[in-house]
């Protein structure tokens, strides 16, 4: 027990990636990536459109095998291990376009899932009905994201917002040990994302968490170390504020402060 | 504080209500039910016809536990109930007459096959899953042609002999026996299929046909719920070969022709895949479309047949059963417009 309770050890990353990197006939997507997370970080993925962001997290979580590199999941090699066998020891994602059940209920979505978590062979072939431990819990965690009142409908019926609300839930019924989250908020109104942020802030604290998301507000009110992804590559990783502070970062990502960049560009050339 | 947990209690049995909701028993499925006891007393000099229908509804449901229900499509899906009335027919040639045993081992080695090519059918995309269950099938075909000392080859299996059921009640000239036999094994295995939709399992294959990576990405072992899912479905379809087998004492190649493959796809179109009824409500539909097209027209019956399904599959992507449901969708506005449609 005290031995695993003492920091610095490695038992405490709880996933780290080493020099992965990924080919698309001809691009690099991803291109020689090593990230270390310590147990409980609360980690920002930042980069532009098309940085490798969502092809990083598609590497982490089995979704896509690495051209080169190797991925340790709390100590052990998982590089080979399926997207199954992940989740299994504890890794799970969001997906940044919804990837959801649109013939199922937000119900049965998280009743399906949390039975697969439990993976209970004998309660296959039992009724779903007669799963009331799993209900109950799928219940608890739908009014948890304020879907309790749209819990009985067909996720395809449900506003975007809402749905978005179930990609959250759905990875939270696997308690993961490791969430990763790519873009969880995207194209929800302002009002519910802080729905989002609060809910994902909300998670006990031994649980690691990455969010990549391109609002810088949510960033850094959420982040303890950011990551910046440039055309696959880790262009810098620290604080939140020595990235706000990097030049670079201004250049490269917070650019879209257009003046800021030409003004950087102007000096340059002075 | 009671306050709180007294909402949360009453959500939960809300939410349980809800799920109980959507498994309950229909009284049209009741209804649906009856329909065999009265096409036996209404009908009573067609009961071949009728035992057919039965025979084709379960294999017909067969397929719909794999396409309905897993999402695998299959253009083979006659090897298993070939394998099953071969099974069934040698065994009863060759002594083995009771016929419930016979069934059960007819479904057991079609269910093997199954469960042995399902690891080649599950590693590609549909494309290639049309292509390897079309080319397992043909195999069976050709193999079957071959052993023409067991199978009786182009002459068909002849000399089978079945012995009562439950030792009790004769296959009979009338068909009475036979066509009691059919329905009652498609009504019991009806059942269980219609328990198994109803199970975590059959939640799981839902889940996977609807998004087989998201699935993955919640852990679930995708692959085994598949191959559990393939195997079913071929066990069942040999059990529908197999009672076409006893019931008609023959057993010829036509019963793993691509033809047969064909036709079951096209009966599970016609009913609509994925709630269970499909089959059934089809292979009463195509059997009397096709007794009735080739009384009137016996020579161009196949061209008529062609232009009811391009028809009704132009009209409605989901059979007969989203004709329905949209026809009733228009009925109902226009008996409330003032109502939306999710008030209820
Ligand atoms: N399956 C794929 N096949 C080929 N190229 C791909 C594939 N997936 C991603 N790419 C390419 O890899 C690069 C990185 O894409 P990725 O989706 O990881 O970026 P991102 O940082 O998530 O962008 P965004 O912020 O827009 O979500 C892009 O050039 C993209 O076109
Ligand atoms: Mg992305």
């Amino acid at each position: 027990m005290n031995a695993i309770a003492s920091p610095g050890v490695a038992g405490s990353t709880a996933l780290a990636a080493e020099g992965l990197v990924k080919h698309f006939n001809g691009i690099t997507a991803t291109d020689n990536v090593s990230l270390t997370l310590p147990r409980g970080a609360r980690h920002a993925l930042i980069g532009p459109n098309g940085a490798g962001k969502t092809t990083l997290i598609n590497l982490l979580t089995g979704v896509l095998k690495p051209s080169a590199g190797r991925i340790l999941l709390a100590g052990e090699d998982v590089t080979t291990a399926s997207a199954q066998q992940r989740v299994q020891r504890g890794l799970a994602r969001t997906f940044q376009i919804n990837q959801l059940y649109a013939e199922l209920t937000p119900l049965e979505t998280l009743v399906m899932a949390i039975m697969q978590r439990r993976g209970n062979l004998m309660r296959w072939w039992q009724p779903v009905t007669r799963q009331r431990e799993a209900c109950d819990e799928a219940v608890a965690l739908l009014e948890r994201l304020g879907l309790g009142s749209v819990m009985a409908e067909r996720t395809s019926t449900l506003a975007y917002g809402k749905r978005r609300l179930l990609e959250v839930a759905l990875a939270l019924a696997c308690q993961p040990q490791v969430l990763l989250l790519d873009e969880p908020a995207a194209g929800v109104p302002h009002g519910e994302r802080d729905e989002i942020l609060e809910t994902i802030s909300e998670l006990p604290r031994d649980v690691t968490l990455v969010l990549i998301e391109h609002d810088m507000e949510m960033v850094f009110r959420f982040a303890e170390r950011i990551s910046v992804l440039v055309s696959g590559a880790l262009a810098m990783e620290g604080t939140p504020e020595e990235v706000a502070a990097s030049p670079l970062v201004r250049e490269v990502y917070l650019g879209g402060a257009h003046a800021t960049a030409t003004a950087a560009h102007a000096r340059k050339g002075a | 504080m009671s306050a709180v947990s007294e909402t949360g209690l009453a959500s939960r049995a809300a939410a349980h209500a809800s799920l109980v909701a959507a498994r309950r028993l229909r009284p049209a499925e009741i209804a649906f039910w009856l329909m065999p006891i009265a096409g036996y007393f209404l009908f009573p000099d067609r009961l071949a016809l009728l035992s057919e229908i039965a025979i084709l509804g379960l294999f017909a449901l067969s397929l719909d536990i794999l396409l309905g229900f897993a999402g695998i499509v299959s253009l083979g899906h006659a090897a298993f109930f070939g394998l099953g009335a071969y099974t069934a027919g040698i065994l009863g040639k060759y002594g083995w007459t009771e016929p419930l045993s016979g069934l059960a081992i007819a479904a057991l080695v079609a269910g093997a096959v199954g469960f042995i090519t399902s690891f080649l059918v599950l590693r590609g995309n549909d494309l290639t899953r049309l292509m390897v269950t079309l080319g397992v099938s043909l195999m069976l075909a050709e193999a079957a042609n071959r052993l023409g000392w067991l199978t009786g080859g182009a002459d068909g299996l002849t000399g089978v002999m079945i012995g009562p059921v439950f030792g009790v009640f004769e296959f009979d000239i009338f068909g009475v026996t036979a066509y009691w036999y059919a329905v009652g094994v498609l009504f019991v295995l009806f059942c269980l299929a219609r328990y198994l939709a109803s199970s975590v399992f059959g939640l799981t294959l839902r889940g996977i046909k609807g998004n087989s990576l998201r699935m993955a990405a919640i852990g679930a072992p995708v692959n085994l719920n598949l191959v559990t899912a393939y195997t079913i479905g071929a066990a069942y379809a040999g059990v529908a070969g197999g009672l076409l087998a006893q019931t008609t004492q023959f057993a010829s190649l036509d019963v793993l022709e691509f033809q047969r493959s064909a036709e079951v796809l096209l009966v599970l179109l016609i009913g609509g895949s994925g709630y269970l009824y499909g089959g059934l409500i089809g292979a009463v539909l195509f059997k009397l479309m096709h007794d009735l097209l080739s009384d009137l027209t016996p020579q161009y019956w196949q061209f008529w047949l062609g232009i009811l399904l391009v028809v009704l599959v132009l009209s409605s992507r989901e059979g007969v059963r989203g004709l329905y449901l949209r026809v009733a969708a228009r009925f109902a506005r226009s008996r409330h417009p003032g109502r939306k449609g999710g008030a209820a």
